[in-house]
């Protein structure tokens, strides 16, 4: 048999290369953006099966079955770089704290690719890189994917999906309805840095404040919190609408109240000073990588030492209380001395004109 | 944060507030008007009627200017925005206040059957100039709103088109007077005549008096007998303010007092004065919501500027639209009523789906109490 020579394919142009229509064709230009970019970074024993999907050993935890977590995320933001992350890492620390704060054990990841006709393919090699580093470091690899490419001006550079599946061991159950009064409301540390991260370099606004987003993925912090065994309701990362959304949701889903106390609740004095020269309130502000622990209010002291020995959890602190109160209202002690509520957010967060 | 901590502090508020309880006279009531959306804000999201004694009373004033902008006004913007395929450049709190067929500035930029409008908001009148020269091709307008501290920013852009040759470059000026709507409230048959809104006194804006300094306000300390207590907005300020009101009246006085001293002077900033005077003229009328139609109470551009006026170069005429007839906010802006006296205030009118203007910014009176205040409803 004639020995047949595999034609020569030029690499993917990474400096100068944009992405064409033809890298979502379904032809070979696709195939070699794959196996050069998705395959070669985030590759793994499941992504390297070739397959329409990843066949996954059943999941157990401690050596017995447990239940599924899932739990999906769609990753628009502008700019798709800023200060301490990208779109790429951003879009696995979502999806995987998303599973963990349900006490789950994340296992394994699924993403999806929107990418727009023109971008540069040197970005998407960043972001690719970037993705994969953070999944290394969470633990959870890149199982299965899928890419388009839509025409320019149909998208805004690259849109990221992710679906995260872990396992949640039998027994152990948190969740947004289990508040009672009497509990705790612990947040794991500063609030507003994402979002304060990501304004800072907006288009039309950007400023210099020397701030990172605390883009993280929590899943090592909340497993060490679960060992300690302590009474957890219900744990929540504070994303988009902040704190004050987040609250208000758990107030909602458990029927009660809650109280905090402004000055103990951790706020860095940059993002303080960005928030109140942009009119903001940092409370609303997003963050990737904190959380909210709702627990029994004996078993508050160790939970947070348990957390403060962690990165991530450093200045962990207990902002306040679980009340009994028919309107769930979440209020807050200003402090200044007075009471007031901490409302959802009405729309966006507009910045005032006085 | 320095320079903002330091008037926010627990302890001197507790301090300010047990002399404000030792000095209040037995039996006797206060009623003070902050006039500014900006005080109100600040006495909603502190919390600082908590620490007032129960005889002390916030009224609050017009001051929002979000507030009094009129339907017609937003209806003009929407009408360039969607009929005539201008670049709309807004501040960010107008995008939401309710216009005429259901619609705000914001659902015109998602669109209306098959129009959509390019509105876009901008931080600063500059950002609206870099937009003007980044699309020559495009008309670019300016929705000018606000009280004298938004209006030196409009005349300084301008003329700052003017000296560029920047055709496609206008302005819709609805910048509005604070002097002529504190006159329009003392003169209004509620405070002058039926006595139905006790005014005892008056805390004066902070950054509006940091432009047209104390001066314009000794008018109304002297005329109508009102103390008069500039303030900043820091929560501090507004306690100190209070005190030293409760102080004017005890002794029977009514003075132009100046607590913002750090930033407000007698004669304000003359330069910004200037340019004002050189870009605007008086409007012989203008309708405010709330106040109705109030006499030389607005700007508009003088005909030197006329080339950068929205209003003769689109050829666009205002309409008065009447408010939602179960909408108070008229009443809540003269001080009559406050926002748990509306019908509507917290069932169909709430921050997401507003219906009057109140209800819009933060610094709205409905706004403010609906999102900070109404657990006091509820007790």
């Amino acid at each position: 048999m004639a020995n047949i020579k595999r034609g020569y394919v030029r690499p993917l142009d990474l400096k100068q290369g944009r992405v064409d229509m033809t890298h979502g064709s379904g032809g070979r230009s696709m195939v070699q953006l794959i196996s050069e970019l998705f395959a070669k970074h985030l590759g793994n024993e499941y992504l390297g099966q070739g397959n329409d999907g990843a066949v996954l050993p059943a999941p157990t935890i401690n050596g017995k079955p447990g239940r599924l977590v899932m739990s999906t995320d769609c990753h628009v933001v502008s700019p798709l770089f800023f200060p301490g992350g990208d779109i790429g890492c951003l879009s696995v620390h979502g999806t995987v704290n998303d599973v963990a704060v349900m006490g789950a054990t994340p296992l394994y990841l699924a993403a999806g690719f929107v990418l727009e006709e023109g971008f540069p393919l040197g970005d998407l090699a960043r972001i690719v890189e970037s993705m994969a580093h953070a999944a290394r470091a969470a633990g959870v690899p890149v199982v299965t994917g899928d890419t388009k490419v839509v025409e320019r001006g149909k998208g805004d550079g690259v849109f990221i999906t992710t679906t995260g599946v872990g396992v949640l061991p039998d027994g152990l159950e948190l969740g947004g309805s289990r508040a009672r009064p009497g509990d705790a409301v612990i947040i794991s540390g500063s609030l507003g840095d994402h979002g304060v991260a990501i304004m800072s370099k907006r288009e039309n606004l950007s400023f210099d404040a020397p701030i990172e987003s605390d883009t993280a993925a929590l899943n090592g912090m909340i497993a060490t919190m679960l060992a300690t065994g302590a009474d957890l309701r219900c744990l929540r990362d504070p994303t988009r609408g902040g704190l004050a959304a987040t609250l208000n949701e758990i107030a909602g889903q458990s029927g009660v109240g809650m109280m905090l106390h402004e000055k103990a609740i951790p706020v860095k004095p940059v993002v303080s000073a960005a928030c109140e020269f942009l009119g903001l309130d940092p409370l609303y502000v997003a963050n990737e990588g904190k959380l909210i622990a709702i627990c029994a209010s004996a078993d508050v002291d160790r939970l947070l030492a348990t957390m403060r020995a962690h990165p991530l959890g450093r200045e962990a602190a207990k902002i306040g209380e679980v009340i009994a109160d028919n309107h769930h209202f979440v209020q807050l002690t200003t402090s200044f001395g007075g009471r007031r509520i901490v409302d959802w957010l009405a729309g966006d967060q507009l910045p005032r004109i006085c | 944060m320095k320079y903002i901590d330091e008037f926010r502090d627990g302890e001197l508020a507790k301090n300010l507030a047990l002399s404000i309880c030792a000095e209040v006279e037995p039996g006797r009531n206060y009623s003070f008007m902050e006039f500014c959306g900006g005080h109100t804000h600040a006495i909603s999201r502190y919390g600082l009627s908590d620490l007032l004694p129960p005889t002390v009373r916030m009224v609050h004033g017009p001051g929002c200017p979000v507030c009094v902008l009129p339907i017609g006004r937003v209806d003009m913007a929407i009408n360039l925005a969607l009929d005539h395929g201008v670049i709309l450049c807004t501040y960010g709190d107008t995008l939401r206040i309710p216009a005429s067929d259901g619609l705000s500035l914001m659902k015109a930029k998602a669109g209306v059957g098959d129009k959509c409008g390019d509105i876009r908001m901008v931080y600063s009148t500059l950002d609206a100039l870099q937009i003007a020269r980044d699309n020559p091709m495009r008309e670019v307008v300016f929705f000018a709103i606000g009280f004298e501290t938004t209006t030196p920013p409009t005349a300084v852009a301008i003329q700052q088109a003017d000296a560029e040759g920047l055709k496609n470059f206008s302005v819709i000026c609805c910048h509005v007077l604070t002097p002529s709507a504190i006159s329009n409230i003392l003169e209004s048959p509620e405070v002058r005549q039926w006595g139905t809104v006790p005014l005892d006194g008056f805390i004066g804006p902070a950054h509006v008096s940091t432009v047209i300094g104390s001066r314009p306000y000794e008018f109304f300390a002297e005329e109508y007998r009102k103390p008069v207590v500039i303030a900043g907005f820091e929560p501090l300020d507004v306690m100190q303010a209070i005190l030293m009101l409760v102080r004017q009246v005890n002794e029977g006085r009514a003075e132009v007092e100046n607590e913002f001293s750090r930033a407000v002077s007698r004669d304000g900033n003359l330069k910004a004065q200037d340019r004002v005077a050189e870009v605007f003229d008086l409007r012989r009328e203008f309708e405010w919501r709330g106040l109705s139609v109030v006499p030389y109470s607005a700007l508009k551009i003088r005909q030197r500027y006329a080339a950068f006026d929205a209003e003769k170069r689109f050829n666009i005429d205002y309409r008065s639209v009447p408010d939602h007839k179960a909408c108070e906010c008229g009443a809540i802006l003269r001080g009559v009523k406050k926002p748990q006296d509306c019908k509507l205030f917290g069932t169909v009118c709430t921050p997401e789906n507003p219906i009057g203007s109140c209800m819009v910014s933060s610094e709205g009176a409905c706004a403010a109490h609906y999102s900070y205040g109404r657990y006091k409803d509820a007790a």
